[in-house]
């Protein structure tokens, strides 16, 4: 089983997107790929959500891409017979809107004036990423969804789309994942959005015909990646251990293995991915509020009346998005009278944990959406 | 997964089985491994939620198709609305909990009907033990020694009935059984039930109170 990235555009006036801020986005390209076959009723689809980081490319390898030989995200997840059977469902992954990984975000052309968006690019919400979703599984001929799944961001995405398009959602599994940020995720986010705002190179988000500001990219995927790790799975991997080193240097060389990885990891990132579109997501990562229709449209307590399944996940050593806040969830959705199910999975590697093969989650997974009838 | 028969279900759970209406919603307090919960699930299409400590446990009744949320029972019933059930079921549970009024109290509020069962600690055996070795009992309901055992509340039927009034509620159903703890089979005790039923299983309900 192999797989190739597709692209779906929309350009047509009356289907342009109207964003939550109010303000139109035109043309709108989403990039895609998917697995297994959609059945004529169009009601076995899985709709995988990605993480912030994350593309639509969830297992496999590309058919068309040598050089690219890497398999998708969670591989050990999505094919035949596994926890998410492609044999039986089928599967679609989006880029995320706003990313730079096939879709439209601010590193994308703006058609009116020629040039990337850079900062010109509107400020887009997870219902945004929702809705421009939407529009692809319309065009796939997707009518109803088994289940959507995703961890940490794309749980958010699969909230959204329970809130938003009940009628269309069968089954949720959020993972790893909260219904909105704490201060603290707040705050790490805004520390890895300043280290890109204040790299010279950035200059505003005007940087796509110059050198951009890596640095600062680099810099805010560090801090992004010791919020994914945790106390314990830093210890085992790395404790004090020096980097090719017998003594310490006494000057400011990467001396511990930690600080020689972080900085591997930040620069490996800052060649992948564009520093923008880490703006405008963990923006939209922040703004995220289903608890309440203070501040947003929609809450979890729309849910009222609609009968969709969830199976919500958390991890023992996530202190990004920790259990309290799994439970958080779990709370509202009992008091709308969901059917949910919750477990928290013993493992000591932080709130990435959902991305480490684990036959567990597997199995999980895999009961979950066998024990849902067809409707 | 392989279908357990109704004479596959253990005997005390069967019993319970028996009170359930089909279609009911029903809430499985300490469900275990779901054994119970599938069953009605495949035999009297419940809609059916368990509430399991124990992460591999819930993990496992996840895995099987079943609802089931992990955590501890006396968080977890706070949060349904008001009469979300019609049955919950607390099964070999109740002689576990550390507030077992103010448990009983909250279910009155999210469920219509209540099925409790435990072990009956004034069975012959028991008494028998206390009087002629003077140490605490053991036999095969109560298998732990007094410095390991989970179960931290003794519990007769006698005790049951009157507890159960205390707490605002009327006993529908009651079933005495003598059974050993995996045997399919058991018998119903009608006569010296206190005396010789290994274990009690009781239907209760919110006692109506005539609005003044």
């Amino acid at each position: 089983m192999k797989v190739s990235k597709k692209y779906y555009t929309c350009d047509s006036q009356e289907k342009c997107q109207i964003l939550e801020s109010g303000l139109q986005l035109s043309p709108v390209t989403i990039a895609y790929e998917t697995f297994g076959k959609l059945n004529s009723d169009g009601n076995n689809a899985i709709l995988i959500c990605h993480a912030f980081s994350g593309d639509s490319h969830v297992a496999s390898v590309y058919e068309d891409a040598p050089e690219d030989t890497a398999p998708g995200w969670w591989d050990f997840m999505v094919g035949p017979t596994k926890g998410i059977d492609t044999d039986i469902y089928f599967v679609v992954c989006c880029n995320i809107l706003g990313s730079c990984m096939g879709s439209t975000g601010p590193g994308s052309i703006n058609p009116a004036t020629k040039k990337p968006y850079g900062l010109d690019f509107p400020m887009v919400t997870i219902g945004d990423m929702v809705n421009s979703q939407k529009q692809v599984l319309d065009y796939l001929g997707v009518k109803k969804l088994h289940s959507v799944i995703g961890g940490s961001v794309g749980g958010m995405q699969a909230l959204e789309w329970c809130v938003r398009y009940p009628e269309m959602i069968r089954s949720a599994i959020p993972i790893a994942t909260t219904m909105r940020h704490s201060a603290l995720a707040i705050a790490f986010n805004e520390v890895a959005r300043q280290a890109i705002m204040v790299d010279p190179h950035w200059n505003k988000g005007d940087y796509y015909h110059n050198p951009g500001p890596d640095l600062g990219l680099a810099v805010a995927r560090m801090i992004g990646h010791v919020t994914y790790l945790s106390d314990e799975a830093m210890r085992r991997k790395f404790g004090r251990k020096l980097q090719d080193k017998e003594d310490f240097s006494f000057n400011f060389e990467a001396n511990f293995q930690v600080e020689s990885y972080l900085r591997y990891q930040g620069s490996k990132f800052a060649k992948r991915f564009d520093a923008n579109s880490v703006l405008y997501i963990t923006k939209a990562a922040d703004y995220f509020d289903l608890a309440d229709n203070v501040n947003t449209e929609e809450s979890l307590q729309d849910l009222q009346g609609s009968h969709s399944k969830f199976l919500v996940i958390s991890y023992t050593s996530d202190w990004l998005y920790p259990t309290y806040q799994a439970k958080e969830l779990v709370q509202a959705l009992k008091r709308t009278g969901q059917d949910v199910s919750f477990c928290e999975i013993e493992a000591d590697c932080g709130h990435d944990a959902f991305l480490i093969p684990d036959p567990r989650l597997s199995k999980l997974i895999g009961g979950f959406l066998n024990g849902i009838e067809n409707s | 997964m392989e279908l357990k028969t109704p004479e596959q279900l253990r005997f005390d759970l069967s019993i319970i089985a028996s009170w359930i209406k089909p279609g009911s919603r029903v809430l499985d307090l300490g469900c275990g491994h779901g054994d119970l919960l599938d069953w009605l699930k495949k035999h009297k299409g419940i809609q059916g939620t368990g509430i399991e400590q124990d992460k591999e446990k819930a993990a496992g009744c996840i895995s099987r198709g079943l609802s089931v949320l992990q955590g501890d029972l006396k968080d977890e019933v706070l949060d349904y609305p008001d009469g979300c059930f019609d049955v919950v079921i607390l099964s070999q549970t109740l002689q576990q909990v550390y507030q077992p009024d103010v448990l009983l109290k909250s279910l009155a509020r999210i469920g219509e009907q209540v099925i409790v069962s435990f072990p009956n600690f004034s069975h012959y055996s028991i008494r028998l033990q206390l009087l002629f070795r003077g140490q605490a009992p053991k036999n095969r309901q109560l298998p732990y020694s007094w410095y390991d055992t989970p179960n931290i509340r003794v519990i007769t039927l006698a005790d049951f009935r009157k507890f159960s009034k205390n707490v605002g509620y009327t006993i529908v159903k009651e079933c005495a059984i003598n059974s050993h703890d995996q045997d399919r089979n058991g018998t119903i005790v009608s006569l010296f039930s206190n005396l010789l039923a290994t274990y009690g299983v009781f239907l209760i309900e919110k006692t109506q109170t005539v609005s003044k």
